[in-house]
C-alpha cells in the first residue's frame, strides 16, 4: 500500500506531510501563526524607524528626559501577567470549564484595561508636556510604534469581549474554542513586541 | 460636513477625464441594464459575487486584472502619444498636470491591479486542483480578499471622476508626497486603495502558504507537488514577509499627511531616504512576487507540451527557494545612486547578481525539457517561447544595472523603464497569458481559439520589440523617465516606433476580447470532452471540465511528482463502487466578501475627503459585517453521496482519456486512445 | 510543424532592428563621453554587455533551436519520455551563470570603489568646488571659492577635476550630465557629493534624472567646458554684471518656477550652501504651485 492509501486508511505511521489535508484546528491555527509572523514584520519596520529616527529630536526632548521608569515597569507588569492568566484562561477552556475561562479572562482584560491606562495617561502626559507627535521625527516614531502596539492591545480587548459574548451565546464549539486559542496567540505575541518596546524603547532611551 | 469634498472636485475643465468618465459609465450602465433585462442578477450573485469557491474567485480576479489593463493599457497609449508629439518646442497635448498623474497611474494599476491580480487569480484556480484538494484552506477569507482588491480598483477608479489621483511616480517618494509639496488628495487617493488592497493580498497570501503547507492529496510530500506549487509557495511566503512593510510604511505616511507626524518630511527630523528604503525592501520582493508564479506556469506548460518530465525537478525547487530568500537582500540597487557608499554598493550589487544564477538555471532546465521531447507548437509554448528570449534579454539589462557605476548613468533613465517593462511583459505578461489559455479548458470546458490566440502573441510580441528597443537606445542617449517633454528633436523617432508599438500591442489586447467572444460562441466545437485536452502531467487533468464544485469525488492518493501521467502510464483501471462516494460538505457561499468591499470604499473614500462622520459609519459597517459573520455557525452545506456519484457516472463515460505517448497530428492534439485507459482511485475518502 | 519558422525568422529581423536601434544611440549621450568618469562606465557597459551577450545569444539560439528541432512532427528526433535528470548537465548549468556572475560581481565591487561618487579624481590640477542646490524647478550653483553663483548654467575649465557638493531645497531630484558619467541624488536636509571631468571644450546637457514634481520636464542646465583662461574671464565677468545671492535672492530663487532660464550672481553672501543644506531654506508650495 503507498503512504497515501495508508494515510487515507488512518495508518498513523505515515509521515505528516503525506498523510493529506490537516484537520481544520491546525489549518486554522498555523495560518493565524502566520498572519501573527506578518504582523511582526509589520512591527519589525517599525521598530526599524524608531532605530533611525532614535536621534531626530530636532532640538526637542529626548527619551531619556520623556519616560518614567516605575510607570513602564508598571505596564509590564500588567501585560505580562495578563499573559499568564489568558494562559490559565486557554488551559480552563480545554478542560472545558466555562466558569473559571470566564475568570481567566476577565482578569486578562481588566489587566489589559490597566495597561492602556498607564499608557494613555503617559501619552496624554507627553502631548501635554509639548512632546506629542507632531513635534519631532523621533517622537512621531516613538507614538507610531508604541501606538500600534496599543491599538493592537484595543483591538485584542475588544475581540476578547467579543469572545466571551459568544461563549455565552454558542457555549464550547469547535468554532469558539478555536477562535480562543487564536486570541491566546495573539494576546502572546503582543507580550513578545512589548518585550521588544520596552527594551528598544523605554531601557535603550538616550 | 462634507470634509474638503464640493462640486470643484469633478474635473469638468479636463475633456479628456470627462470623456473616460462619461465612456466608463455609458459602458457601465450598458452592463447593468443588459444583466437587469436578462434577469442574471440571482444566477451572478448566487454563482460569482458570494461564491467561495476557489475557481470562481480564481476566474474573477482574472476579469478584474483585464478590465484593469485596458485602463492601464489607456494610459500607456496616452504617455507614448504624448513624447510622439512634445519633441523640441512643442509641448504635445497632456500638460505636466495631467500627465504626472497619467504615468502614476499607468504604473500603479499595472502593478497592483493587473499583475497582481492575475498572478494571484491563477494560483487561486490552480492550486487546489494541483494538490488534489477541494478548495483552498480559508475560503471566505478568499472571497473577502477578492472584494478588497476589488475595493481598492474601485477607489482607483474614483480618483478619474472625483478630485484627482497622485502625481508623484507609482511608488509615491516624499518629500514630493508629503502634504507640503502634494497638498491635494491625489496621494491619499493612492494610499488608501493601495492599503485596502494591500490588506486583502496579505489575507491571499497567508491563505495559500497555509493550503500549500497544511493541505495536499494524501501521499503528496513535497517533492512531489507540482513545480506550480514551488513557485506559488515561495511567492505566496514572500506577499506574507513583504506585504506588512509596506502596511507599515504607507501607514507612516498617512500619518505625516494626516496627524502631522514627521517621518519623512523635510522639517522636525523626517527623513525620505529612509521611506525609500522601506518601500524598496517591499518593492523588490513584490517583483519576485509577481514573476516566481509566471515561472511555474511556464514549468507546467514545457513539461505537458514536450511530452516529458520537467528537467531538474529538484534544482527547480532549490532555485525557486534560492529566488526567495534572495530576494530580500537585494533592495538597495533601486537606488545606488542616493550616494550609500562604494561597500554598500557593492554589496547589494553582487547580491543582485547572484539572484541571476538561479534564474538562469531555470532557463537551461526548461530548455533541456524541451530536449528529447515531442514539442507540440500550442497558444501555451509560443508564449513560453517568447518569454524566454525576451526575458533572458530583461535579465541581462537587469544585471548591467546591478554594475553600480553602470547604474549611475542608467539609474530613471528610458533604458530602466525598458528593462523592467522587458522582465513585466516578457515574463509576467506572457506567463499570465500562457497560463490564461492553458488553464482555460479546465476553467470553461471548452478552449479558446488557437489561431487567433497565435496573432495575440505575435502582436504581443512584436508590439514589445517596437515598443521598448528603441526606449534602451534612448536610454543610453540620456533620456530620463517621467519626462513631460524633451528637448531633442533627434529623439522624435525613436519615440514614434515606440508608439507603434504600443499600437501593435493594442490589437492584441483587442483580439484578445475577439478571441474570447470567438471562443464562446463556438464552444461547442472546442469542448474539452475528456478534462484533459492537452495530455497533462499534474492532478488537475484529472478531473472533468469544469471540475464539480467539491474537485475531485475522491481525494486522490498520490506516489510520484507528475500523479496523473503516472497513472496514465501504469494503464491504471479505475473503479466506480457506489459505495465509495461519501456525502461532501463544502462551505456555503457569503456575501460578507462584497459587504466588507462596500464599507471598504465607503471608509476609504470618507478618509481621502476628510469627511469624519462618513469615515466612522463605513468601519462600523465593516466591522458590523464582519461581526456578522463571526456569529454563523451554519457555515457548510452538504452534498449527498449519491449526487456525487451521479456525477461522476455522467462524467466517466465521456471521458476518453490520452495514450501514455500520443501520435501528434496536425493541429497540435494527440488522438484520444481507443483503448479503456482509465484511473484508479482510492476506496476510501478523506473528509 | 514549422510553426517555429515564422518565429525564427521574426527573431532574426527584431534582433538586426535592435542592433541598428542601438547603434543610433552611439553618437551622442552615455556611449559619447566626454570625461574620464563617463569613460570608464562606457567600458564596463561595453564589457559586461559583451560578456552577457557571449552567453544570452547562444541560449537564445538554443531554445529556439531545440524547440525547432524536437518539435513534435520531427521523426528523426529522438524522443527520451523518462530523460530528466543529468549530474553533468546540472554541475555545467549550475556553473556557467555562477561563472558570469563571478566575473560580473568582480567588476562591479571594483566598479563600485574605483568610481565611487565622492572618491576624488586622480588628477595633478586642484579640484574646482562647486556647490548645487536643486530647486523647484531650477539648478543653481555656487562658486564658494569665486564666490559667485549661476543658475542652470555652468562653466568649467577643461581638463580640471570638478568636486561637486549637491543638496537639494526641496525635494530630490538627481544631478546628471550624461556625457559627462556618474549622475548623484540631491536630498534635502542632506550633502552629497560627485566628482566630474569634462576633457573637451563643449557644450554639455544637463538634467534632474529624479522626478520632481510639476516642472520637472524643463528643468534642464547646461555645462559650458572651456580653457582655463575662458573660465577665468567668465568668472570676472559673472562678477562684474553683479547681483547677490543672499537670503532674500535665494527665497525668491527657491519659489516655484518653471522655467529654464538663467542667471548669475556677481556676489554670494555668507555660506548659503551651508545654510540650504542644513534645512533651513525648504519650500513649501501652494496647493496652486502645486498644479
Amino acid at each position: 500500500m503507498s503512504a497515501g492509501e495508508q494515510a487515507l486508511h488512518g495508518f498513523s505511521g505515515v509521515a505528516l506531510a503525506l498523510r493529506g489535508p490537516a484537520p481544520t484546528k491546525v489549518v486554522a491555527g498555523f495560518g493565524f501563526w502566520l498572519f501573527l509572523l506578518s504582523d511582526i514584520i509589520m512591527f519589525a519596520a517599525l521598530f526599524a524607524a524608531y532605530a533611525v529616527l532614535s536621534d531626530a529630536t530636532a532640538g526637542g526632548p529626548a527619551g531619556a528626559g520623556l519616560f518614567e521608569k516605575p510607570r513602564v515597569f508598571l505596564e509590564t507588569l500588567c501585560l505580562l501577567t495578563s499573559s499568564v492568566t489568558c494562559g490559565f484562561g486557554t488551559l480552563a477552556m480545554f478542560r472545558a470549564d466555562t466558569r473559571a475561562t470566564y475568570f481567566w479572562m476577565g482578569i486578562t482584560f481588566l489587566l489589559g484595561v490597566c495597561f492602556l491606562t498607564i499608557e494613555g495617561r503617559e501619552f496624554a502626559s507627553m502631548v501635554a508636556a509639548g512632546a506629542g507627535p507632531s513635534h519631532s521625527a523621533f517622537l512621531s516614531a516613538f507614538f507610531a510604534l508604541v501606538g500600534t502596539h496599543g491599538l493592537h492591545v484595543s483591538v485584542g480587548l475588544i475581540w476578547l469581549i467579543i469572545m466571551m459574548v459568544q461563549l455565552k451565546t454558542l457555549g464550547l464549539e469547535p468554532m469558539v474554542t478555536r477562535r480562543l486559542y487564536c486570541f491566546g496567540l495573539f494576546w502572546h505575541a503582543l507580550d513578545i513586541v512589548w518585550i521588544g518596546v520596552f527594551t528598544i524603547v523605554y531601557l535603550g532611551a538616550k | 460636513m462634507l470634509g474638503r469634498l464640493s462640486w470643484s472636485a469633478i474635473p469638468l475643465d479636463q475633456p479628456i477625464v470627462m470623456g473616460t468618465c462619461g465612456t466608463i459609465v455609458i459602458v457601465l450602465a450598458g452592463l447593468v441594464t443588459l444583466v437587469t433585462v436578462k434577469r442574471w442578477w440571482p444566477y451572478l450573485w448566487r454563482e460569482w459575487i458570494t461564491s467561495v469557491d476557489h475557481k470562481r474567485i480564481g476566474v474573477m480576479y482574472m476579469v478584474l486584472g483585464l478590465v484593469m489593463l485596458v485602463r492601464g493599457f489607456a494610459d500607456a497609449l496616452m504617455m507614448r502619444s504624448q513624447l510622439a508629439l512634445a519633441a523640441g518646442h512643442a509641448l504635445g497635448y497632456l500638460p505636466p498636470e495631467h500627465y504626472d498623474q497619467i504615468f502614476t497611474a499607468h504604473g500603479t494599476i499595472m502593478i497592483f491591479f493587473v499583475a497582481m491580480p492575475f498572478v494571484i487569480g491563477l494560483m487561486n484556480f490552480a492550486l487546489p486542483l494541483q494538490l488534489g484538494v477541494r478548495d483552498v484552506a480559508f475560503p471566505v477569507l478568499n472571497s473577502v480578499s477578492f472584494w478588497l482588491t476589488a475595493s481598492g480598483v474601485a477607489l482607483v477608479n474614483l480618483s478619474l471622476f472625483v478630485g484627482e489621483f497622485a502625481r508623484t511616480g507609482w511608488l509615491a517618494y516624499p518629500p514630493l508626497s508629503e502634504l507640503a509639496y502634494s497638498p491635494g488628495v491625489g496621494v491619499d487617493y493612492y494610499l488608501w486603495s493601495l492599503q485596502l488592497s494591500g490588506i486583502g493580498t496579505l489575507l491571499s497570501g497567508i491563505n495559500l502558504t497555509t493550503t500549500i503547507l497544511k493541505m495536499r492529496a494524501p501521499g503528496m510530500g513535497y517533492l512531489r507537488m507540482p513545480i506550480f506549487c514551488w513557485t506559488a509557495l515561495a511567492s505566496n511566503l514572500l506577499i506574507v514577509a513583504a506585504f506588512p512593510v509596506l502596511t507599515a510604511t504607507f501607514a507612516m505616511l498617512l500619518l505625516d499627511r494626516y496627524c502631522d507626524f514627521h517621518f519623512f518630511t523635510n522639517e522636525l527630523g523626517g527623513n525620505p531616504m529612509m521611506y525609500i528604503n522601506l518601500i524598496w525592501i517591499w518593492g523588490h520582493p513584490e517583483v519576485y512576487i509577481l514573476i516566481l508564479p509566471a515561472f511555474g506556469v511556464f514549468s507546467e506548460v514545457v513539461a505537458t507540451f514536450s511530452g516529458k518530465p520537467l528537467f531538474g525537478y529538484r534544482s527547480m525547487v532549490a532555485a525557486t527557494m534560492g529566488i526567495c530568500v534572495l530576494s530580500f537582500i537585494v533592495w538597495l540597487h533601486h537606488f545606488f545612486t542616493m550616494g550609500a557608499g562604494a561597500d554598500v554598493n557593492g554589496f547589494f550589487g553582487i547580491a543582485t547578481m547572484v539572484i541571476a544564477v538561479p534564474t538562469g538555471v531555470k532557463v537551461f532546465n526548461w530548455l533541456f525539457t524541451m530536449y528529447g521531447g515531442r514539442v507540440r507548437f500550442t497558444v501555451p509554448v509560443y508564449w513560453t517561447l517568447g518569454f524566454i528570449v525576451t526575458f533572458v534579454i530583461g535579465g541581462m539589462t537587469g544585471v548591467l544595472m546591478a554594475i553600480p557605476p553602470a547604474d549611475f548613468v542608467l539609474h530613471n533613465s528610458l533604458f530602466l523603464v525598458a528593462h523592467f517593462h522587458n522582465v513585466a511583459i516578457g515574463g509576467v505578461v506572457f506567463g499570465a497569458m500562457a497560463g490564461y489559455t492553458y488553464w482555460f479548458p479546465k476553467a470553461f470546458g471548452f478552449k479558446l481559439d488557437e489561431r487567433l490566440g497565435k496573432a495575440v502573441f505575435w502582436c504581443w510580441f512584436v508590439g514589445f520589440y517596437l515598443a521598448f528597443m528603441p526606449l534602451y537606445a534612448l536610454g543610453l542617449m540620456g533620456a530620463t523617465r517621467r519626462m513631460q517633454h524633451y528637448p531633442d528633436a533627434h529623439w522624435q523617432p525613436l519615440m514614434l516606433v515606440a508608439l507603434a508599438g504600443a499600437v501593435v500591442i493594442l490589437i492584441g489586447v483587442a483580439l484578445t476580447v475577439v478571441q474570447l467572444a470567438k471562443s464562446i460562441r463556438e464552444r461547442r466545437a472546442n469542448r474539452d470532452e475528456t478534462g484533459d485536452p492537452w495530455n497533462g502531467r499534474t492532478l488537475e487533468w484529472s478531473i472533468p471540465s469544469p471540475p464539480p464544485a467539491w474537485n475531485f469525488s475522491v481525494l486522490p492518493s498520490v506516489e510520484h511528482v507528475d500523479a496523473y501521467w503516472e497513472t496514465k502510464r501504469e494503464g491504471a483501471v479505475r473503479r466506480l463502487i457506489p459505495g465509495n462516494f461519501r456525502d461532501l460538505h463544502l462551505p456555503r457561499n457569503t456575501p460578507v466578501g462584497i459587504f466588507m468591499a462596500f464599507f471598504a470604499v465607503i471608509l476609504g473614500f470618507a478618509l481621502i475627503w476628510r469627511i469624519e462622520w462618513l469615515a466612522a459609519a463605513g468601519l462600523v459597517g465593516a466591522v458590523a459585517v464582519a461581526l456578522r459573520e463571526f456569529w454563523k455557525t451554519d457555515r457548510e452545506e452538504s452534498v449527498p453521496a449519491r449526487e456525487v456519484a451521479a456525477f461522476e457516472q455522467a462524467h466517466t463515460l465521456r471521458r476518453a482519456p490520452w495514450r501514455a505517448s500520443p501520435i501528434p497530428t496536425r493541429g497540435g492534439q494527440s488522438l484520444p486512445s481507443a483503448a479503456a485507459c482509465l484511473l484508479q482511485e482510492v476506496s476510501h475518502e478523506r473528509g | 510543424m514549422n510553426a517555429n519558422r515564422p518565429q525564427r525568422k521574426c527573431s532574426r529581423v527584431v534582433a538586426v532592428l535592435s542592433a541598428g536601434v542601438m547603434l543610433t544611440s552611439c553618437r551622442e549621450g552615455l556611449l559619447d563621453p566626454h570625461g574620464p568618469v563617463g569613460a570608464a562606465e562606457r567600458v564596463i557597459l561595453y564589457d559586461a554587455t559583451t560578456i552577457m551577450l557571449a552567453v544570452v545569444v547562444p541560449v537564445i539560439l538554443l531554445t529556439l533551436g531545440v524547440a525547432w528541432w524536437f518539435r513534435a512532427s520531427n521523426r528523426r528526433a529522438t524522443y527520451r519520455p523518462e530523460w530528466e535528470y543529468s549530474g553533468t548537465i546540472e554541475m555545467i548549468v549550475w556553473a556557467i551563470p555562477a561563472l558570469v556572475i563571478l566575473f560580473l560581481g568582480g567588476i562591479a565591487w571594483i566598479g563600485s570603489h574605483e568610481l565611487d561618487p565622492p572618491k576624488p579624481l586622480a588628477s595633478e590640477k586642484t579640484a574646482l568646488e562647486i556647490e548645487v542646490v536643486s530647486l523647484d524647478w531650477r539648478w543653481l550653483f555656487i562658486y564658494p571659492n569665486q564666490r559667485i553663483a549661476t543658475v542652470n548654467r555652468l562653466v568649467v575649465p577643461t581638463g580640471v577635476p570638478v568636486h561637486f557638493r549637491l543638496t537639494s531645497s526641496s525635494v530630490m531630484n538627481s544631478f546628471f550630465i550624461p556625457q559627462l558619467g556618474s549622475q548623484i541624488y540631491t536630498m534635502p536636509g542632506m550633502t552629497t557629493q560627485l566628482n566630474l571631468q569634462a576633457d573637451q571644450a563643449g557644450s554639455y546637457f544637463g538634467l534632474s534624472a529624479q522626478f520632481s514634481g510639476p516642472g520637472f520636464s524643463d528643468m534642464h542646465f547646461t555645462l559650458v567646458a572651456d580653457s582655463s583662461e575662458k573660465f577665468a574671464s567668465w568668472v570676472g565677468e559673472v562678477r562684474a554684471r553683479g547681483g547677490v545671492l543672499d537670503g532674500a535672492t535665494f527665497a525668491q530663487l527657491a519659489r516655484p518656477t518653471r522655467a529654464d532660464g538663467e542667471l548669475t550672481y556677481g556676489a554670494v553672501a555668507d555660506d548659503p550652501f551651508d545654510t540650504i543644506a542644513h534645512g533651513h531654506f525648504a519650500t513649501l508650495w501652494s496647493p496652486e504651485e502645486a498644479l
